[in-house]
């Protein structure tokens, strides 16, 4: 029986020589593998893995297609629902989201659903995309503030229902955390920006180096003639620790560590002018996939010794176990239930080392994790010549706070309901993590795909 | 792309621009900035605000050339464009009529000085600008600076034009007057903002810099652009770029701008050769 057969892995760049370059390291299937992949699926007639899906691909119907050859057909199947699939395949948590809920799964490994995804975007981008079909011009014009997944997918939607799209990007290009926080040795630039060049097609609008709240602004947009905005601005505001020693030269945000490689291309210098600093030891604080990124970055960029500094233990980590598995195989080194209270500098006010607490784990705490307490007199020290706090990213104020009426938690998000997106404006409606607080692209997807049916609805009624 | 539409060049190395960007022009207030990348490659670079003209949809920019960006930006001719122009961004200065005030500008630092006076003055302030270089051929921007002020003062390091000295020494020899200034506008190096703010503090004279961390996004997204300000950390890009002078850690923000002068140097130095090979 198909499913006998165990799932198939999928080839990556030697973990050595990968710890050299900034090319991708999952390589993707071949396509005899991926067909063969693809016949393990049982083709449940209730599957549960697209219940794990945040926007409902239609799982076995493309991998079908792909157990017929009929690739073209697998990538629209999955476009319906998804129109980025060459970057979900790429970067979506899958072990949390379809494949957790895969049958094979209950007794051995389930199909790699996101693999197959994006074997069949690969395909379709290498055969030239084909151009989503549009309804008729409805003559209505709606406004998107963002251009990551949350705007992208709204924006996309929206164009396919006719409407005319407009997206305001605050940086030099579209494409949000996808361009300048995920390395290009995860998700390469050109895919990001193949799959935005299918939006351009369908005729939206990308304005780029346009900050909104400085200008112009959510209330502008309104008065200007767009019908409705949809706002996805995301959590791009870096979190530091407020330790002493935070500013000394040398301690970066992941944020800005990670923008300066991908997006201001530092890994190029001098080809490309911005500069960055690795030095030979670096540290970073934090356990997420964002950590994972920076560190993985650091070792590219020539650090000898990049150290993962965490102050629960292994199992709290809460990286994907595939990311934190590269980091280990590149080299990263992990300083568990450990954590800095302090950064020290020289004279030139450059760090030169870190006094470290170590700690232990104590009961589970509201979110369920054994809560890191301190073990008083631990003190150490660990000498590092670069600091990146990796310890989560909050929403950037600029737009909330310039758009009078907006509805916010106390952490700033904005309120939106959850089913339509609609925030506390008529007519405004948000999605991402702008709304959730830092989470996953496929879930920005999905919330900007919601949002877009709730703007068709209103639309309609206007 | 935002067409270079007029270029002055105002003393060696110092180039004024102005740029046709309409939607920045509409909403630029004194204090803001900008952020410019001339081309596929090239950084990010903060430039302030020297003037704006709502009309036209221009906006005004004024550059050193101190490493290999803002040489090559300086290089460019009318006609040119600029492939990313960002702003406006920063608060602006708040504009009220305080009474008597001071605008220093040092080196380039007249430049975006000039739309503060301006507007501090059109708010009905009496305006005195300091205007302070190394010598005389350094001095910028003198004819737009007389005509938003109601009097400037001019000191130069060697004495080569109007008072010898340093910007502190013209801040003196106003005060010696016996005026009551109201606050004071400080904007150039940040060692000479540093100490017009240590000659005012005893003073007790409200004084406002402008910082000039190194950035890259500019819209609050990175942290590159820390400044302490008295034991609170602040991006410059969204919470400043002026900050109150008494309060700013300018030792912490002098070792911050030196981080990546090696880098520079590297960047300045294979392009140089770039250009040699290439027989430019
Ligand atoms: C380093 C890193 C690695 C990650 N890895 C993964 C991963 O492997 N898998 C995964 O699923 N998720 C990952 N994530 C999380 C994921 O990227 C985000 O959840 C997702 O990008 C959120 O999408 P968004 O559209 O809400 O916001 P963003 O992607 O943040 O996009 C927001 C956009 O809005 C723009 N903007 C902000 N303010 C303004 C303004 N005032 N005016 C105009 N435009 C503005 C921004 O410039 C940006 O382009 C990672 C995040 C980071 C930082
Ligand atoms: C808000 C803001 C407004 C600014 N306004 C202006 C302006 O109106 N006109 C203007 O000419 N410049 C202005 N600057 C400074 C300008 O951005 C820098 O001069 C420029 O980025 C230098 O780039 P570069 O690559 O040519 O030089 P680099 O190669 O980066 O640096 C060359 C030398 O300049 C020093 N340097 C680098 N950045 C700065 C900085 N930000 N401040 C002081 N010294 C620095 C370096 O230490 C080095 O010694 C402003 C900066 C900020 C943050
Ligand atoms: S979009 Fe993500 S969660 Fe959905 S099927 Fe594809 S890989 Fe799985
Ligand atoms: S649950 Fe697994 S086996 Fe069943 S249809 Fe989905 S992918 Fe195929
Ligand atoms: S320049 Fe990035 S936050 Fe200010």
């Amino acid at each position: 029986m198909a499913s006998k057969m165990p799932r198939h892995d999928m080839p990556r760049q030697d973990a050595l020589a990968r710890g050299n370059n900034f090319q991708e390291v999952a390589l993707g299937y071949p396509l005899e593998v991926a067909v063969q992949e693809a016949n393990r699926c049982l083709q449940c007639k209730k599957p549960k893995c697209v219940a794990g899906c945040p926007v409902g691909v239609d799982i076995p119907k493309f991998i079908q297609k792909i157990t017929e050859r009929e690739f073209l057909e697998a990538a629209q199947i999955i476009k319906r629902k998804n129109l980025l699939p060459a970057i979900c395949g790429r970067v979506c948590p899958q072990e949390s989201q379809c494949e957790a809920q895969c049958i094979l799964g209950v007794k051995g490994e389930p199909v790699a659903i996101g693999r197959l995804e994006r074997f069949a975007a690969d395909y379709e981008i290498a055969q030239g995309c084909c151009k989503p079909e549009c309804q008729a011009p409805t003559g209505k014009k709606v406004a998107v503030i963002g251009a990551g997944p949350a705007g992208l997918t709204c924006a996309a939607e929206l164009a396919r229902s006719g409407h005319g799209v407009t997206i305001y990007e605050a940086l030099h290009v579209a494409g949000g955390v996808l361009m300048y926080g995920i390395p290009e040795f995860r998700l390469p630039k050109a895919i990001v920006q193949k799959e935005i060049n299918g939006l351009k097609d369908m005729g939206v609008e990308i304005k780029v180096n346009q900050v909104v709240g400085k200008v112009t602004s959510v209330q502008e947009l309104l008065d200007s003639g767009y019908d409705a905005v949809f706002i996805g601005t995301g959590a791009g505001l870096p979190h530091f620790l407020n330790i002493p020693g935070e500013n000394l030269c040398g301690v970066y945000s992941a944020n800005e560590f990670l923008t300066r490689s991908n997006l201001m291309k530092a890994y190029d210098f001098p080809n490309h002018i911005t500069p960055i600093k690795v030095g030979e030891r670096v540290a970073v604080l934090g356990g997420g996939n964002v950590a994972m990124d920076a560190a993985r970055t650091a070792l590219r960029l020539g650090a000898k010794d990049v150290y993962i500094i965490y102050r629960r233990s292994k199992t709290e980590l809460p990286a994907r176990a595939e990311e934190v598995e590269n980091a280990e195989e590149e080299g990263v080194k992990f300083h568990l239930l450990t954590f800095p209270v302090e950064i020290l500098g020289n004279e030139k006010g450059n760090v030169k080392s870190m006094v470290c607490l170590r700690y232990e784990l104590g009961e589970p705490d509201e979110s369920g994790r054994c809560k890191p307490l301190a073990i008083k007199g631990s003190e150490f020290e660990i000498s590092v010549d670069t600091v990146v706090v990796a310890v989560g990213q909050g929403p950037n104020p600029l737009v909330t706070m310039t758009t009078k009426g907006l509805a916010l938690d106390k952490r700033g998000t904005i309120l939106a309901d959850k089913e339509t997106m609609a925030t506390s404006i008529p007519g405004v409606y948000a999605g991402g993590d702008i709304v959730t607080g830092a989470a996953t692209v496929i879930q920005a997807m999905g919330a900007g795909k919601k949002a877009a049916a709730s703007i068709n609805k209103y639309l309609a009624t206007k | 792309m935002y067409t270079v539409v007029k270029r002055r060049v105002l003393a060696e190395a110092i180039v004024l621009l102005e740029i046709l960007a309409p939607d920045v022009a509409n909403k630029a207030q004194a204090g803001q900035f900008v952020i410019v990348r001339q081309m596929h490659n090239s950084e990010r670079i903060p430039l302030t605000i020297m003037d704006f003209d709502r009309q036209k949809g221009t906006v005004t920019i004024v550059l050193q050339a101190v490493g290999y960006s803002s040489k090559l930006l300086t290089e460019m001719e009318e006609g040119d464009n600029l492939l990313d122009f960002v702003g406006p961004l920063g608060q602006p200065t708040e504009i009220k009529n305080y009474g008597t005030v001071l605008c220093v500008g040092g080196g380039v630092g007249v430049a975006p000085i000039h739309p503060i006076a301006r507007a501090l003055r059109d708010a009905g302030n009496k305006v005195i600008s300091i205007l302070a270089a190394k010598n005389k051929d350094l001095i910028i921007l003198e004819e737009e600076m007389k005509a938003v002020s109601d009097e400037i003062v001019i000191t130069t390091d060697d004495g080569s034009y109007g008072l010898k000295g340093f910007a502190t020494h013209g801040v003196q020899a106003v005060l010696d007057r016996g005026l009551e200034i109201s606050a004071i506008w400080a904007i150039g190096p940040m060692i000479m903002m540093k100490s017009v703010a240590d000659f005012t503090k005893p003073l007790g004279i409200k004084t406002l810099v402008s910082m000039n961390p190194i950035m890259v996004d500019g819209t609050g997204m990175c942290g590159a652009c820390r400044v302490l300000v008295g034991q609170e950390t602040k991006f410059a890009c969204v919470h400043g770029p002026e900050f109150d002078g008494h309060l700013v850690d300018f030792d912490l923000a002098m070792k911050r701008s030196a981080y990546f002068r090696q880098e520079e140097a590297i960047a300045l130095h294979e392009h140089k050769c770039q250009c040699q090979k290439e027989g430019k």
